[in-house]
């Protein structure tokens, strides 16, 4: 089997508007993503414990089962329910849906390692709740929750071929859809991979520079 | 909420019928898992390792297997498994290239986590098995490793679930798989809840014995120690 410069031309094309909506995909699905999984972080951390335990347990079933199984059952099982959605909705949705779960973590995870010391200290000022998070707890959780999301972004990134299974034709299910109606696999595949690695691989080297800038700076906190 | 349920009763009968290929899809989801996951623990351990090594060939070949599956995607990577390298005269059965493909990608993963464990181990550690002239296979064996395990038993813990969830994607390359036994069922009866919220529970329960099984083992490793923070200890 030999590399053919030709197919590569001809399937270029439609891998262009694939890597189009793949980019969409993941963009709109982080953006889902980071909104729901600060709600969900709140839910869970909230002082009502039933409140609480339940966001949790949502959370872990979602977190503990296939994105692939996810997206089957917003595409196949709402439309029976009576909810349609676009193949693309669907899977942007599922995107979302499936990684507010990694996100969230990161935000409980950034709000808790705020040392307690920082919270009396609000109360000590009679900083009320809207003043605490504003100039004491988010300023100092955010920088170092910056590179994980960042991290999450390439991960759904990468994960987007999966919309092909639910008839998305991004970047890979165009390049999939080619080669079942050529047969010809080598170059559309070895393109889609290529691509992932060339953009992800420079991405994965920008967050490891952002994780350097965002080090949290107290050594108290583990 | 009443149609659902409705729905439900009208349409359990299916079960009868398909339970035996939802177990056997179960039974190939966990064979699929453990041996992936058999794989990716000697892969994880063969290139952490490799990346300490005086060899710069070895340093160089142990990052570029990182970078290349974690960086392209791991159903690009299983189809050209599936697909694309019969073309080149390499054939696989499909359960043999799922187990390379969930295996070797997550190995790039967990390589980084031997890695950063070992890593984080106390310089005084590595200081003080030089001094006791330990060779490099007794500094690792004897002294580093026994003391990074620990630090990696909940990210590996973290690691077996996605394994468990890459494992839906091989349904994709025939497969016949508990995500794969859904689609059956949904094709040949047009059920759609029912399979997907079956398998969707099969697939929770199976995480949860992951998960509860690395409680276990973080648990055993932890013993006799009282601190793994490494900070020059």
């Amino acid at each position: 089997m030999d590399w053919s410069w030709e197919v590569v031309l001809e399937v270029l094309p439609s891998m262009w508007l694939g890597l189009i909506v793949t980019v969409q995909a993941a963009l709109v699905g982080a953006l889902l993503a980071y909104v729901l999984g600060l709600l969900l972080a709140l839910l869970k951390m909230s002082k009502n414990w039933i409140v609480a335990k339940t966001s949790y347990w949502i959370s872990e079933c979602v977190r503990r089962t296939p994105l692939l199984v996810q997206l089957y059952f917003l595409f196949y099982v709402l439309p029976d329910l009576g909810i349609f959605l676009s193949p693309f909705a669907a899977g942007v949705i599922g995107l979302g849906i499936h990684f507010s779960t990694y996100t969230s973590e990161v935000y409980r995870a950034g709000i808790e390692n705020v040392p307690k010391g920082q919270w009396e200290a609000s109360r000590a000022l009679n900083y009320n709740a809207y003043q605490t998070m504003r100039f004491v707890i988010l300023p100092q959780a955010i920088p170092p929750m910056i590179p994980p999301l960042a991290n999450y972004l390439i991960t759904m990134f990468k994960e987007t071929p999966l919309l092909s299974a639910i008839t998305v034709v991004e970047l890979f299910g165009a390049a999939n859809i080619f080669s079942n109606t050529t047969y010809k696999f080598l170059e559309p595949m070895t393109l889609v991979g290529l691509f992932f690695l060339l953009t992800s691989v420079p991405a994965a080297y920008a967050a490891m520079r952002l994780e350097q800038r965002f080090k949290p700076k107290n050594t108290g906190a583990s | 909420m009443e149609t659902v349920f409705k729905y439900f009763q009208d349409s359990w009968s299916w079960s009868l019928e398909y339970y035996p290929i939802l177990i056997q899809g179960t039974i190939t989801t966990i064979e699929l898992t453990i041996a992936s996951a058999l794989l990716a623990l000697i892969i994880s351990f063969v290139v952490g390792l490799s990346r300490f090594s005086r060899l710069r060939l070895v340093r160089v070949i142990a990052v570029i297997y990182l970078e290349f599956f974690r960086g392209t995607s791991a159903i690009v990577q299983m189809f050209f498994m599936f697909y694309v390298l019969p073309l080149l005269g390499i054939t696989f059965p499909p359960l043999v290239a799922g187990i390379l493909a969930c295996g070797l990608n997550l190995g790039s993963y967990g390589s980084e986590v031997v890695r950063s464990a070992l890593l984080s181990v106390g310089r005084g550690q590595h200081e003080a098995a030089l001094a006791l002239n330990y060779s490099s296979y007794q500094r690792f064996r004897y002294v580093l490793i026994p003391q990074a395990i620990p630090v990696m038993i909940p990210t590996f813990g973290n690691l077996l679930i996605e394994l468990l969830k890459l494992t839906a994607v091989a349904s994709l390359i025939t497969i016949s798989d508990l995500t794969f036994m859904a689609q059956i069922i949904r094709s040949q009866t047009a059920l759609t809840l029912e399979p997907f919220f079956v398998i969707l529970v099969m697939y929770f329960i199976i995480s949860s014995v992951l998960v509860w099984f690395t409680k276990v083992a973080e648990r055993k490793f932890a013993k006799g120690r009282d601190t793994i923070s490494g900070e020059g200890v």
